[in-house]
């Protein structure tokens, strides 16, 4: 149980930095939406709209440290395996 | 009889020509491109966003653009950012109480300044900016674009003219009671505000 809930903490860790890495490496805060300019071709006026997109931000990260930190202290609730010792005599 | 009713309609529309009434233009539009952003830069954070709730009337007259008065009204519940949370906080109580104060606006009483060039002018606004209750007078840059007969390539099946309206300013949020004083390392005192406007003026 120990080792299982320390490799969720840092599969955990790795996931959530690959992610906010692979979504562009944002160091604003989440966003749930992204601007998308369009211009206007008579008046030459550039617009924004909102598409809805999940961009992760840096509080996204502190989550995701906090999470793995809280999996990774629970781990030390579980005691280690005692292996019972062969004695010779 | 034939000569004289020419002569006649041939000066009404003379005369037309020569004293061309000014035109109105209405800014709320059709294609929801119109908008006013916002931009704070403070040292820790910086907030970018917009709003497309535009609307108000502004009376233009192209032999004369230094008579140009009007109004130019931003809806403040459409003041938008990319952060959902951070938009409920800026449109919330603490800020711009959007449900208290739903306008935001600019009303044009003088220009200054005047400078044309073909279609286009550049002249210092005088007039009231009011933001969440407040009114204070404000001298700004505008820039007017008048596009004669363009309308119909903007909104198929309308005949008219358009007028576009382009400034940038800035604001203090302490001048408009936004929260005064408060997190300025994050929200930063100055705001500054541009506008792209389209009006149309139906023929």
């Amino acid at each position: 149980m120990r080792t299982v809930l320390r490799a969720l903490a840092l599969g955990l860790l790795i996931g959530a930095a690959g992610f906010w890495l692979a979504t562009g490496a944002n160091r604003g805060w989440t966003k749930t939406s992204v601007p998308k300019k369009i211009v206007d071709d008579v008046t030459g006026i550039e617009g924004q709209t909102y598409e809805k997109k999940f961009v992760p931000g840096v509080d996204f990260l502190a989550a995701a440290v906090v999470a793995s930190a809280v999996l990774a202290g629970a781990s030390f609730l579980f005691g280690t395996k005692n292996n019972p010792t062969q004695s010779n005599t | 009889m034939k000569t004289q009713l020419t002569i006649v309609f041939a000066s009404i529309g003379f005369a037309t020509t020569l004293f061309a009434a000014p035109e109105t233009f209405d800014f709320k539009d059709p294609k929801g491109i119109n908008n006013a952003g916002f931009k704070l830069d403070a040292p820790l954070e910086s907030i970018n966003g917009s709003a497309n709730g535009v609307s108000g009337t502004v009376t233009f007259d192209p032999e004369h653009p230094g008579a140009t008065t009007g109004k130019i009204v931003v809806a403040a519940d459409t003041l938008t950012l990319p952060n959902t949370m951070q938009q409920g906080h800026m449109r919330g109580g603490q800020w711009m109480d959007v449900t208290k104060y739903p306008e935001i606006s600019f009303e044009e009483k003088e220009l200054h300044n005047v400078k044309t060039e073909g279609d286009v002018t550049t002249a210092d606004a005088v007039g009231t900016f009011t933001c969440k209750g407040i009114s204070k007078d404000m001298t700004v840059p505008i820039k007017l674009t008048y596009l004669k007969d363009k309308l119909g390539q903007r909104v198929p099946n309308m005949k008219g003219d358009l007028l576009v309206i382009r400034s940038n300013f800035s604001i203090k949020r302490s001048d408009f009671n936004i929260n005064p004083g408060k997190f300025e390392d994050k929200v930063s005192e100055e705001i500054n505000l541009t506008l792209s406007v389209a009006g149309a003026s139906a023929q």
